[in-house]
């Protein structure tokens, strides 16, 4: 008599990195089923927000988590996180990396996230592409364990990348998994990953530069940082921490800075949001869409329409005409001259 | 079966893949569903998204920066 045993399920999550990739397609090499999950946070840094600017358009309008999935020929489970992220970023337990990074509570926060999902979908394990080493904040030794721990994903918490340098796991000790054929990788280099990557025939895959996190960015964090401050309170909705991915930020007054669109692309993205802020934009010359955060008086008003002119074609003219609009709608025409560029102090720029 | 519209417009990738997957769960087999967006990305995401869940893409197209796409929901 033979006996069919049902393979066992994980769920893994998916970045839409090279890391994720591996440790689910190793785990699937080990015939166990496999479906993937990816959390939408509103700062992931995704290709279509790069897509907005003019001169990236060249780049491939994808999800890289979508993309993983389809190389794996898994199933990708996308979660919105929004709101309950927001506890994360503003109030993280274990603080912030060298940025407004909070990786520790957000590995911790996707984790529990990921177990809960398990739990409610019969799952047996969870995978993620975690490196022994790799993070400085939430991939060292002294921290996996408290990622495990906390998240409540505890022994059923794969990392297959460098599960033979940790305590062996509840899928290893059953069986579930030969914890022989996973890997040891350990510490900063990206060497082994990427032979892994050309024997697996990988290719392609994103890399991006800092990490797929806006909040690892040095100056996104100081654009949020700023924009906290201006508010006189740590809070956010999504629609103010995507206005931080887009256009050139300028804080000439405590009480107003300006968002200007760096081309087409952006000029576009941020005419979406001309209802729910004074905005400026010359007639005279071609030039871009300027939206005003904050309060504005008739001096605010002159210096934005000036820098709104510095900006444009109009840039050497003697004088430029910008309309402001508010946000009923109504429009006045102010004619100024264009503030040079050598009254434009660098600390105004966020 | 039952046809269905989602207005998606106005949400940057991945929001429309994420509000097509909500919308798609409370969907039968069989159902269509019409996803409008404004976000380019979504021409290629919700594609790959359905062929990773097998539901059947019936068309694609974009107009005046609105882009549709028709789906048919499969077995879930």
């Amino acid at each position: 008599m033979s006996t069919v045993s049902t393979p066992r399920k994980a769920v893994a999550l998916i970045s839409g990195g090279l890391d994720s990739l591996l440790a689910a397609r190793v785990v699937l090499d080990q015939g166990v089923h496999v479906e993937g999950i990816n959390f939408y946070t509103g700062f992931c840094v995704e290709g279509h927000t790069h897509a907005i600017r003019r001169e990236h358009q060249h780049k491939p309008k994808r999800n890289n988590a979508l993309w993983a999935a389809g190389q794996l020929g898994i199933k990708l489970h996308i979660i919105e996180v929004i709101e309950e992220y927001k506890d994360i970023v503003i109030n993280p337990r274990h603080g912030y990396g060298a940025n407004l990074n909070p990786c520790l509570d957000c590995k911790i926060f996707m984790l529990r996230k990921a177990r809960e999902w398990m739990e409610a979908n019969g799952f047996d394990f969870i995978i993620t592409g975690e490196v022994l080493g790799q993070r400085p904040m939430s991939q060292r030794r002294d921290t996996l364990p408290v990622v495990a721990r906390d998240s409540g994903a505890c022994d059923r918490l794969l990392r297959p990348l460098c599960a033979r340098l940790l305590p062996p796991t509840l899928p290893e000790r059953e069986g579930w998994v030969n914890r022989e054929r996973l890997h040891d990788f350990n510490g900063r280099s990206r060497k082994p990953q990427i032979a892994l990557a050309e024997q697996y025939g990988f290719h392609d895959y994103a890399q991006p530069a800092g990490g797929c996190c806006f909040l690892t960015h040095e100056q996104y964090s100081h654009k949020l940082a700023d924009f906290w401050r201006a508010r006189g309170e740590k809070r956010y909705e999504l629609d103010d921490i995507m206005l931080l991915k887009v256009g050139r930020h300028l804080r000439p007054r405590p009480h107003f800075k300006l968002i200007v669109g760096r081309d087409e692309g952006e000029n576009n993205f941020l005419s979406g949001y001309r209802g729910r802020f004074v905005h400026l934009a010359a007639t005279s010359h071609a030039g871009p869409l300027v939206l005003l955060d904050g309060r504005a008086d008739d001096d605010d008003l002159d210096l934005a329409a000036r820098l709104t002119a510095r900006f444009g074609q109009g840039r050497t003219a003697e004088r430029v005409a910008v309309v402001v609009t508010d946000t009923q709608g109504s429009e006045h025409t102010l004619e100024v001259a264009p503030l040079p560029a050598d009254e434009i102090p660098e600390t105004w720029y966020l | 079966m039952s046809h269905h519209e989602l207005d998606a417009r106005h949400l940057l990738c991945p929001m429309p893949v994420i509000r097509a997957q909500q919308q798609v769960a409370r969907l039968r087999p069989g159902d269509t569903l019409v996803v409008r967006a404004t976000d380019p990305g979504a021409l290629h995401d919700i594609p790959a998204w359905c062929r990773l869940h097998g539901h059947e893409v019936l068309a694609t197209t974009t107009e005046s920066g609105e882009v549709r796409v028709t789906l048919r929901v499969g077995n879930q």
